[in-house]
């Protein structure tokens, strides 16, 4: 557990970055902190490992003032990835992962099994580990980062804005990869970001920042789009904050139609409806193609991929959106391993949202003011 | 002429001795050594404590000021003052050494502030962020960084001394350039023009020596090669070929570097 107490940053010049701020980020969750340039996000972050000393009020790790630890110690313990991952361009990829367990001393040959292992679970291939940083894609250096950060196993992971760099489909997979992690490890995580909906995907607990470094709220993503406590907040989490809050809600039971389908090279005679849906041999979903306009057997070329698919065991959100995207008005569901389980409509969605609650209020304070005990 | 340089660079008797070229050579390389090894000591670790703490960057330019100061007047200067007070072959062989130290200071200071100046400033947070110290991050992130500009600065440093290192003689030192001087002062040509080849060639041979030395020292990661292991076919391998071949022309960009003059004359 990360716990600041009134903690202020002033520079000397007289600017506050960060104005008594008290938060804690619980062990074991990810606590996102998000705000517009100058809110002090990242001063707050710096403060935690002390690369920047806070002017007054104490953070604390697990309950231990960090302005009483020695500052590498407690450094080594402390998991830290940047915007730009910051390799160092003279050590090859797995000797970058490699750094802080042979600052701990470790065994040479220790250091590189663990190096080897931690490529793999940040999903870069074997043959990337001897590399220079020079010749990996921005996206490959910072999965490289994170598994430098990951290197000695600390408790403790401090993230400043570090899928910022990356273009936004090389964003998405790093953030996927950096979810399941978590989920197999379980740090705990501050996380800076600018960008509002990586904080909602990605934070247990989001802190919103406003300029001058003052926290304006502090909740889980569901509650802080559903209620967010003023204008500025409103403002920052976004127009569509609406649709986007569906992605917290599972899906409950939907009425799922029957769909008729094709295998790749049947032919569409006979076919009477204006789209009809084409699925591989194990019913996984590829494509519309419409009878009235086709001829012959079906082939690939002649599918449209407009549609998402959803998963029948995801989010609302995913399911609404594939209703909407696809270009026969239905929805196509599938369940965990791609098969096709049937199609939904809009309006059927819509109607389930209707009939669930709102996140409910006291729930989010409570989960909000909730501090996990401190198992790690 | 050309030919009788030639006569003079090939006879045995020019080379036998202890004033013949073989030995001058091996005087001349002493003063160069003994110069950039204690520039050296004094500019490498004040180079690394300015690029890494930032303060006193002034002493940079301070020293490259010093360029400015004519070599031999200098050697008059400091001859005249410091010959009296040392007794022995030292008078003559401390004034040329401090003249030739403050000659190769500027070079070598700049080199080794420029390399860790020029370390990412990403490398270095990264590097503190995950806990190292102070030395720990000069050692390994600052040094191993900063080594292609340290080293050019070095590779800088030996030729402008083995060029200038020549003045000795007009103190009484031994040295190749007593080649010139004694050539030059009795009308005898051939072993100037001698003399001076033999410097331009020796300037240009610790060059390349130096050059082996950077291209084994220097991370791949810093200049392109892919070093001992292959890149795969996509894209990387390629851009590593276009890249080294860079590291060599870095040098040849300096504007202070004296080889092309030396490399000119040679020629001539």
């Amino acid at each position: 557990m990360i716990r600041f107490d009134g903690v202020t940053k002033q520079y000397p010049d007289g600017t506050v970055a960060v104005d008594d701020l008290t938060l804690t980020a619980p062990t074991g969750k990810i606590t996102v902190l998000v705000g517009p340039s100058g809110c002090g996000k990242t001063t707050s972050l710096r403060m935690i490992n002390r690369m920047i000393e806070p002017t007054r009020g104490t953070i604390s790790l697990d309950g231990q003032d960090t302005a009483r630890m020695n500052e590498a110690e407690m450094r080594r313990g402390i998991g830290y990835v940047i915007q730009h991952a910051g390799l160092f361009p003279h050590r090859t990829v797995l000797d970058n992962v490699g750094t802080v367990p042979r600052l701990l001393g470790w065994d040479k040959k220790e250091i590189r099994e663990r190096s080897r292992e931690l490529l793999d679970r940040v999903g870069l291939a074997p043959e990337l580990a001897d590399r220079y940083p020079s010749q990996l894609s921005g996206g490959q250096q910072q999965r490289v980062g994170v598994a430098r950060a990951l290197a000695a196993d600390p408790p403790v992971m401090l993230m400043d804005e570090p899928f910022s760099a990356v273009d936004p489909v090389v964003r998405d997979q790093l953030q996927d990869v950096f979810l399941d992690l978590q989920g197999e490890l379980g740090k705990t995580i501050v996380f800076v970001t600018h960008d509002i909906d990586e904080a909602i995907k990605l934070g247990d607990q989001v802190a919103v920042l406003r300029v001058g470094g003052k926290l304006a709220q502090i909740s889980d993503p569901a509650y802080l789009l559903a209620h967010p406590s003023d204008d500025f907040v409103a403002d920052f989490v976004g127009r569509d904050r609406g649709y986007r809050s569906l992605q917290f809600q599972p899906s409950p039971k939907l009425p799922l139609a029957h769909e008729r389908t094709l295998l790749v090279g049947e032919s569409t005679d006979g076919m009477s409806s204006a789209w009809a849906l084409v699925v591989d041999n194990e019913r996984r979903p590829l494509g519309w193609v419409e009878p009235s306009r086709v001829e012959g057997p079906v082939t690939t070329e002649m599918l449209h991929r407009g549609g998402t698919v959803a998963r029948a065991s995801g989010s609302l959100r995913g399911v609404l959106d594939a209703a909407l995207s696809s270009p026969a008005r239905r929805g196509v569901i599938v369940d965990d391993s791609g098969s096709l389980v049937g199609t939904v409509r809009a309006h059927e969605v819509l109607s389930l949202i209707e009939s669930v609650d709102r996140p409910d209020e006291d729930l989010a304070d409570a989960f909000a003011e909730s501090e996990p005990e401190t198992s790690r | 002429m050309i030919a009788s340089v030639l006569d003079w660079l090939t006879s045995s008797a020019t080379w036998a001795g202890d004033t013949g070229l073989g030995a001058r050579i091996v005087q001349h390389l002493w003063y160069s050594l003994l110069a950039v090894a204690i520039a050296a000591v004094i500019a490498v670790p004040l180079g690394l404590w300015i690029g890494h703490t930032g303060r006193a960057k002034s002493l940079v330019s301070v020293a490259n000021s010093l360029r400015a100061v004519p070599t031999l007047g200098l050697l008059f200067a400091v001859a005249l003052y410091l010959g009296p007070k040392i007794e022995g072959n030292l008078a003559f062989l401390v004034p040329s050494i401090v003249v030739l130290v403050i000659l190769v200071i500027p070079p070598i200071l700049s080199g080794v502030y420029a390399g860790v100046e020029a370390v990412d400033p990403a490398s270095r947070d990264a590097a503190r962020g995950m806990g190292m110290r102070g030395m720990e991050i000069v050692r390994q992130v600052e040094i191993p960084n900063a080594l292609p500009l340290m080293l050019s600065g070095l590779r800088s440093a030996f030729l402008q001394v083995i060029a200038t290192a020549t003045v000795a003689a007009y103190v009484g030192l031994g040295g190749l350039g007593r080649y010139l001087q004694d050539g030059i002062a009795t009308n005898d040509y051939v072993s100037a023009a001698g003399g001076a080849i033999v410097v331009s060639v020796l300037a240009l041979i610790v060059d390349g020596v130096l050059a082996v030395v950077q291209r084994l020292v220097v991370s791949p990661g810093l200049t392109g090669r892919s070093g001992g292991t292959r890149s795969s076919r996509r894209g990387m391998s390629g851009t590593g070929e276009a890249v080294a071949p860079e590291s060599e022309s870095l040098l040849a960009g300096q504007p202070d570097r004296p080889s092309q003059p030396a490399a000119r004359s040679a020629a001539h």
